[in-house]
């Protein structure tokens, strides 16, 4: 009977669970870092459901792999907390608030618009969010490690993107990231092998 | 059918969106761009409202253009297909293959798509730059200035340059050094858009 035990206690911990996640989704602003934040706080200092090191293995996982911080963070904690259903009804909850908000800012943003003093606002936002793209670019540029591969990859990337945008050539950003993997990780099969020959000679 | 078009945009989006939200503009502005689904200032005007919101941008981001181009429907649709490649990922990691990470071949993958998400990221802000500054999103677009635009950039920059000088605020875990002081996003869209009702 041991595992109608265990089944209880992972039910018991889904409501708990379902409820961290939703308040999550609720207060997180500015992406996915905010969030680490308020996870480490939740989770390993209040509840104690996860330790310092196992969160910090799950940032790495959330950081490294794609999608977004937030929506991968809630999926491995509520697979560990509490399995597939676990991860399944962290994913929903932390979704569900943005999901209402802006489903519902949605509605009426475009009569929103028309106003004349909101519309020059947005002009200026415009201006804003430009600004804000480029220094999280910056941001990322500077922790960026400076070696020869990542210059060659990150201006070959930004002056392709550049030039096929304003002449309008259709080639999908997608192939930057297979491609510059594919670099990656010949670049490392190079230096093995080169290690390799050294250590024979 | 409008359903299965942004369920695979998003689909897509959601696979390789590395480097988390603003990673996923540069791929997001590519898809609704080609798409037709909106115009390049109509996408501005959305992503100040994904950022000054709660929750992952692209979670916002794919509600938004959901819900304009198919109503609830839509709206569920794309929010799915963002997050349903991350759901599968991280769902196979945890489960089955905990160590992935740690090969050094899967490192060197990883490591190497991360420049190239630095150069979208900066191209895609070039680019909205040149189209907000001097009007030119083609090469044939003839080059205006905008001198308010300027104007607002250099505020911004200006702020961003001095407020680190005024003090440190505490890291974000126990164990981590403090920081400088930042201006936040919203307070950069505030910032902006205060200038956006004066000037225009």
């Amino acid at each position: 009977m041991n595992w109608m035990k265990k089944t209880g206690v992972v039910l018991k911990k889904i409501p708990k669970l379902f409820w961290t996640m939703f308040k999550i989704g609720l207060f997180t602003f500015g992406g996915g870092y905010a969030m680490i934040a308020l996870l480490e706080n939740e989770l390993v200092s209040r509840k104690k459901w996860l330790k310092h090191g196992e969160f910090m293995d799950m940032v790495a996982i959330a950081e490294s792999t794609p999608g977004p911080v937030a929506v991968n963070a809630a999926t491995y904690v509520g697979y560990q907390m509490a399995g597939v259903l676990g991860a399944l009804l962290s994913t929903i909850a932390v979704c569900i608030p943005s999901f209402a908000i802006i489903f519902a800012i949605s509605l009426f943003f475009n009569t929103f618009l028309e106003i004349s003093v909101i519309a020059a606002a947005f002009q200026g936002i415009r201006v804003g969010v430009v600004f804000l793209i480029l220094t999280a670019g910056l941001k990322l540029f500077k922790k960026l490690p400076k070696t020869v591969f990542n210059f060659i990859v990150l201006f070959t990337t930004l002056a392709c993107m550049l030039f096929f945008g304003l002449f309008a050539i259709d080639f999908t950003s997608v192939f930057y990231i297979l491609i510059s993997a594919a670099l990656g990780v010949c670049v490392y099969l190079i230096g093995l092998l080169h290690k390799r020959r050294r250590e024979r000679k | 059918m409008i359903y299965l078009q942004l369920f695979l945009t998003f689909l897509k989006i959601g696979v390789v969106s590395f480097g988390g939200g603003y990673g996923m503009i540069a791929m997001i502005r590519e898809s609704v761009l080609a798409n037709g689904w909106m115009a390049e200032e109509e996408l501005m005007n959305f992503i100040a409202v994904a950022e000054s919101t709660p929750g992952p941008i692209a979670v916002n981001m794919a509600t938004f253009i959901g819900s304009v181009q198919g109503g609830v429907g839509g709206a569920l649709i794309a929010t799915i297909g963002v997050v349903l490649p991350s759901f599968i990922i991280i769902l196979v990691l945890a489960a089955l293959f905990k160590n992935l990470l740690k090969y050094e071949g899967v490192r060197a993958g990883l490591d190497g798509v991360r420049p190239a998400i630095v150069g979208l990221i900066l191209a895609t802000a070039l680019a909205m730059l040149l189209s907000v500054l001097f009007g030119v999103s083609v090469a044939e677009d003839r080059l205006s200035f905008d001198g308010n635009v300027a104007l607002i950039l250099a505020v911004l920059a200006t702020a961003a340059l001095f407020v680190p000088m005024f003090g440190k605020k505490q890291g974000r875990f126990l164990n981590e050094r403090k920081q400088k002081l930042s201006v936040s996003p919203i307070a950069i869209i505030l910032i902006s858009g205060l200038m956006g009702v004066l000037l225009y």
